[in-house]
C-alpha cells in the first residue's frame, strides 16, 4: 500500500472493480489496513471473528487438519477475497486461513458492513452480486478438484 | 475376327463361350483372377480358373438382415447383385504382415520382406464397386501418405467391370451417383445381354491394357442396337433400385444432430457386431497386433481390420471415448455420410446396399438419414 | 481437408527405425524422460514443437508419444512418458543401452511462427505440460521474436509436478511469470493450491497480442478456454492439442477420428477454431 491511500488500493482490487465512487468511499470508512507475516494463522478453524479481507499481495492458504495431517484445501492471493463466510453473519470459521508469504491485506468488520448496507441496500445489492460470482467461481474449481482430472482413469474416484 | 487392336472407349461385342477366352487370357498373362462363385449359400468372391466357377444362372433376393440365393431360368452370369465380400479383401486384406522383427542382444533388427502381392484381375467390379475402389484410392494412395501394400495390389490389378442389369433389394447406388453404368477407372466393362436366343457381353474398352486383351479373345464390333440394348439393360437396373437416399447437405444434416433422438432408437437395435463395416467396400479402417514367440527373440506385426463397433477402437489410457452403442452407430454413419466429405471430397457411402442386407439388426442407413432428416430438430 | 489442401504428393509413410535409449530419467513416481541416440539419419531428429513420434518396444507395442526434447538441440529425441498401461510400463522400464522403435515425427506443430511479436501464454495440466516443453524452450532460445512468457501449469499434487528444476528456472528469467498450482497440496507446499482455471486471476493478459497454447485433459482444456474467452482472447489465438488412440500416425488406420479430423495429420495441435463445434460433443 506504501506511497497509495487506501481508497486507492480498493478501486483497484478487482473485487470492486466499476464499483461507484460513492461506495467505494463507505468502504473505505470502514475498512482497515492489516499484514501478515509468513506462517501467521489469519484464523483457525472455529474462530468467531467477523472479518472479511481484500488480499493486495501475499498468498494465504485454507488448511483443514486432519489427525496426523494438515490438508490445503485452497491457496489464495492477491486480488482474492478472504473469509468471505463473515458477510452472512456466520459464526464460526470453517477452515484454517495461514499466510504462505507476508500478506497485505484489507480488513472490514462484517457487522459494520452489513450495517451500511442496511442503510444502502442498493450497495449491498452491488456488493452481494460480487461476491455470488466470487463463491459461483470457488463452487466451480471445486467441482474440478473433485474430478481429479491428472489421476490416471483407472483411479478415478467415480 | 477381327485383328486389329480395339481402341480406347470403343465397344465390342463377345459371345458367352468367350469368357472363357477372357478368363485364359488373363491366367496367361500371369493375372490371378478373381471373379464371382457361389460359396456357403452366397457369391462370394474367389480364384476363377474356368468360367464354370461363374455363378451361371444364379440370382439373389436381398433386404434388410436377409439374403438368398435363387435360382434363375436362364443362364445369366452377372444376373445378382453383390454378395458379401467386396474386392477390398484382395486390395486391403485382412490381415497383413507388417514386418518381423529379430532381437539382437539388446538391439533388435526389422526385417521387411513382404512377399510381393498376387497379380489380381477382378472379374465383376460393379459400378458401386468401382466407386469404392476410387474412395479407398483416395484413402490409402491418394492423401498425405501412401500405403505400400493397398499400392502394390490396387497398381497391378485389372478390373473388368460388369453394368447392372438387374438392381437388388437394398441397392441405393443411384442415389448416391456411382452405378448402377460403371464410371472411369476400368480396363474392360461388360453389359450382359441375354435373351431371343442369344447370350452374349457388351465389351467397352477402358485402357490399352484392356485393349489388348480384348485382342486375345474372339469378338466383334458393337454395333449400334447392341450398344442400345445394352444402354436399355442398365437403365432398367437403374429403374428397379431398391432403395435411396437422399444425398442432399446430408454432411450437414448429420454433424446438425447430433443429439438426435434416433440415435437413441437405432442404438437399441445395433448389435454393434462390425457387420455393416466388414462388408462395406469403402471402410478402411485397422489395428496393429504385435507379438512375440515364446523365447521373445522374434516379433511380428501384422495389420487387421478393425471396426469403430467394437469397445476398444477408441482407447484411451484406461478408457475407452465411445462407451455406448449408440456413439459408435454415430460415429460410423456420420463418418461415411459426414466426415468423409470434409477428409477425402466425397461420401463415403457408394450405396451397395451390403450393410443393409447383412445387418442382422435389419437396420437400414437410408432409413436412418431418412427419420433424421425427417424430425431434424432445427438447426 | 487434407485431401483437398495436400499439394504434396503423397509419400510413402517413414518407416520404424531402431535405436539406442541413451538415458532414463525419473521425473515423478510414474512419470519418466526418456532420450534416445539419434536414429541414423540427421533429419529424422528434427521435429517441430508439438509434434509426436511412435513409439515401439520390441514385441509390446506401439504407442503415440510427445516430443519433450528442445527442438533446437538437434539429434537425441526426448521423450516424457507416464506409466498408465502395458505398453507404456515398458517404455518406462527400458533401460539405457536397450533399443525402441521410432516412427516420425508425425503431426501439426504449436503456433511458434503465427506467435512472434505476442505474448505467449502456455496452460498445461499433468503430462500435458511434456508436449509444451518443446514450444517454451523454442521460445527461449529465440526470446526476442516474443515479448511476454506466461506458464500456468497444474497438477495433481506436488510429487506430480514435471521437470520441477526447470520451471524454477523458467520463473527467475526476465518477461516470464510460472505459476504452479497443485489440486491437492500438503503443508510442504508453498505453491498454489487449486485447479489450473484459478491462476488466472494472477495474471494479466492482452487480449488480440497474446497466443495461448493449451494441452491437458480435455475438461481441463474446456475450463481454460472459457476463461480465456471471459477475458477476450480471440478463438484464432488458442490452440489446443488432442489425444484419441492411433495406430498408424498416418492417416490409414481410422482411429484417432474426431469429428471431421485425424488427430494424427490434421493434430495433434488444432486451432480452437477447427475443435470449438466438436470439443463439448459426449463421446464423439
Amino acid at each position: 500500500m506504501d506511497s497509495k491511500t487506501l481508497t486507492d488500493v480498493l478501486r483497484e482490487h478487482p473485487f470492486l472493480e466499476g464499483l461507484k465512487p460513492n461506495h467505494v468511499q463507505k468502504l473505505a470508512e470502514v475498512a482497515l489496513e492489516v499484514q501478515f507475516a509468513r506462517d501467521q494463522i489469519v484464523f483457525r478453524e472455529g474462530d468467531e471473528t467477523s472479518l472479511f479481507y481484500l488480499l493486495a499481495s501475499g498468498k494465504v492458504a485454507l488448511e483443514v487438519s486432519a489427525p496426523g495431517r494438515v490438508v490445503r484445501i485452497q491457496t489464495l492471493g492477491e486480488g482474492d477475497e478472504l473469509g468471505w463466510s463473515s458477510l452472512l453473519g456466520n459464526a464460526g470459521k470453517t477452515f484454517q486461513a495461514r499466510s504462505l508469504e507476508p500478506v497485505r491485506a484489507i480488513g472490514f468488520d462484517a457487522i459494520r458492513l452489513r450495517q451500511v448496507w442496511e442503510q444502502d441496500p442498493a450497495f449491498g445489492y452491488q456488493f452481494m452480486t460480487r461476491l455470488l460470482k466470487v463463491v459461483a467461481q470457488r463452487l466451480q474449481a471445486t467441482r474440478l478438484q473433485l474430478l481429479d482430472l491428472y489421476a490416471p482413469r483407472g483411479t478415478k474416484l467415480v | 475376327m477381327d485383328t486389329t487392336l480395339p481402341s480406347v472407349g470403343s465397344q465390342a461385342v463377345i459371345d458367352f463361350p468367350a469368357l472363357s477366352a477372357l478368363v485364359s487370357a488373363l491366367r496367361r498373362r500371369g493375372y490371378q483372377v478373381i471373379g464371382p462363385t457361389v460359396r456357403d449359400g452366397a457369391i462370394t468372391c474367389d480364384a476363377i480358373e474356368k468360367i464354370e466357377d461363374l455363378p451361371i444362372g444364379w440370382g439373389d433376393e436381398q433386404e434388410s438382415g436377409r439374403y438368398r440365393l435363387k435360382k434363375r431360368d436362364d443362364s445369366a452370369v452377372f444376373a445378382y447383385t453383390v454378395g458379401p465380400q467386396g474386392w477390398k479383401r484382395y486390395l486391403h486384406p485382412p490381415e497383413l504382415p507388417m514386418f518381423e522383427g529379430k532381437r539382437d542382444g539388446e538391439a533388435f533388427q526389422i526385417l521387411r520382406n513382404p512377399p510381393s502381392p498376387p497379380q489380381y484381375a477382378f472379374l465383376g467390379v460393379r459400378a458401386c464397386e468401382l466407386a469404392a475402389i476410387r474412395l479407398q484410392d483416395r484413402v490409402l494412395i491418394g492423401d498425405r501418405y501412401r500405403d505400400p501394400a493397398y499400392q502394390a495390389r490396387r497398381e497391378g490389378a485389372f478390373l473388368v467391370a460388369v453394368n447392372c442389369t438387374q438392381a437388388g433389394g437394398t441397392c441405393f447406388c443411384v442415389s448416391m451417383g456411382t452405378g448402377p453404368r460403371v464410371g472411369a477407372g476400368f480396363d474392360l466393362a461388360l453389359t450382359e445381354l441375354l435373351g431371343a436366343g442369344q447370350h452374349s457381353f457388351v465389351v467397352e474398352v477402358g485402357s490399352k491394357t484392356g485393349a489388348a486383351v480384348l485382342a486375345e479373345v474372339e469378338h466383334r464390333k458393337a454395333r449400334k442396337e447392341d450398344v442400345k440394348a445394352a444402354v436399355a439393360a442398365v437403365d432398367a437396373a437403374a429403374s428397379q433400385m431398391g432403395r435411396s437416399v437422399d444425398a442432399k447437405e446430408v454432411r450437414d444434416l448429420l454433424f446438425d444432430n447430433f443429439d438426435h433422438p434416433r440415435w437413441d432408437r437405432v442404438a437399441a437395435r445395433c448389435l454393434s457386431c462390425a457387420n455393416c463395416t466388414l462388408v462395406c467396400p469403402t471402410c478402411f479402417c485397422t489395428t496393429v497386433e504385435d507379438i512375440t514367440d515364446i523365447t521373445g527373440e522374434h516379433a511380428e506385426r501384422w495389420r487387421k481390420w478393425d471396426s469403430c463397433f467394437t469397445d476398444g477402437f477408441s482407447y484411451i489410457h484406461g478408457g475407452s471415448i465411445r462407451l455406448s452403442v449408440k456413439s459408435r452407430y454415430r460415429q460410423w454413419l456420420t463418418h461415411k455420410f459426414a466426415a468423409w466429405v470434409d477428409q477425402f471430397g466425397a461420401h463415403g457411402c457408394v450405396g451397395c446396399g451390403r450393410c443393409i442386407t447383412w445387418c442382422p439388426g435389419r437396420i437400414d442407413v437410408t432409413e436412418e438419414i431418412r427419420e433424421i432428416r425427417g424430425v431434424a430438430s432445427p438447426a | 481437408m487434407s485431401a483437398v489442401l495436400t499439394a504434396a504428393p503423397p509419400a510413402l509413410p517413414p518407416q520404424m527405425t531402431p535405436v539406442r535409449v541413451a538415458g532414463v530419467v525419473k521425473e515423478t513416481h510414474d512419470t519418466f524422460t526418456l532420450t534416445l541416440d539419434p536414429p541414423g539419419e540427421e533429419a529424422a531428429g528434427r521435429f517441430l514443437p508439438g509434434q509426436f513420434s511412435m513409439l515401439y518396444v520390441f514385441g509390446v507395442g506401439e504407442l503415440p508419444i510427445s516430443i519433450s526434447g528442445d527442438p533446437g538441440d538437434s539429434g537425441r529425441l526426448v521423450y516424457t512418458v507416464r506409466s498408465v498401461g502395458k505398453a507404456t510400463n515398458a517404455l518406462v522400464n527400458c533401460q539405457p543401452g536397450q533399443w525402441v522403435g521410432v516412427r516420425g515425427p508425425f503431426g501439426t506443430s504449436w503456433p511458434i511462427e503465427e506467435a512472434r511479436g505476442n505474448d505467449v501464454l502456455i496452460v498445461a495440466g499433468g503430462i500435458g505440460l511434456a508436449p509444451l516443453r518443446p514450444a517454451i524452450q523454442h521460445i527461449l532460445r529465440h526470446r526476442d521474436d516474443y515479448v511476454r512468457l506466461l506458464v500456468l501449469y497444474g497438477a495433481r499434487s506436488p510429487k506430480d509436478l514435471l521437470y520441477r528444476k526447470e520451471l524454477a528456472g523458467w520463473a527467475r528469467l526476465p518477461d516470464t511469470q510460472v505459476l504452479t498450482t497443485v489440486d491437492y497440496g500438503g503443508v510442504n507446499w508453498r505453491g498454489y493450491v487449486g485447479v489450473v482455471t484459478t491462476l488466472f486471476r494472477y495474471v494479466r493478459l492482452h487480449p488480440g497480442r497474446t497466443t495461448a497454447m493449451i494441452c491437458g485433459p480435455e475438461i481441463m482444456m474446456r475450463f481454460v478456454i472459457r476463461e480465456l474467452e471471459k477475458r477476450g482472447l480471440p478463438d484464432a489465438d488458442i490452440y489446443l492439442s488432442m489425444e484419441r488412440n492411433m495406430k498408424c500416425a498416418v492417416g490409414f488406420c481410422g482411429h484417432c477420428q474426431l469429428g471431421p479430423y485425424f488427430v494424427c495429420k490434421d493434430g495433434p495441435i488444432f486451432p480452437f477454431t477447427k475443435m470449438r463445434p466438436w470439443l463439448d460433443k459426449h463421446e464423439l
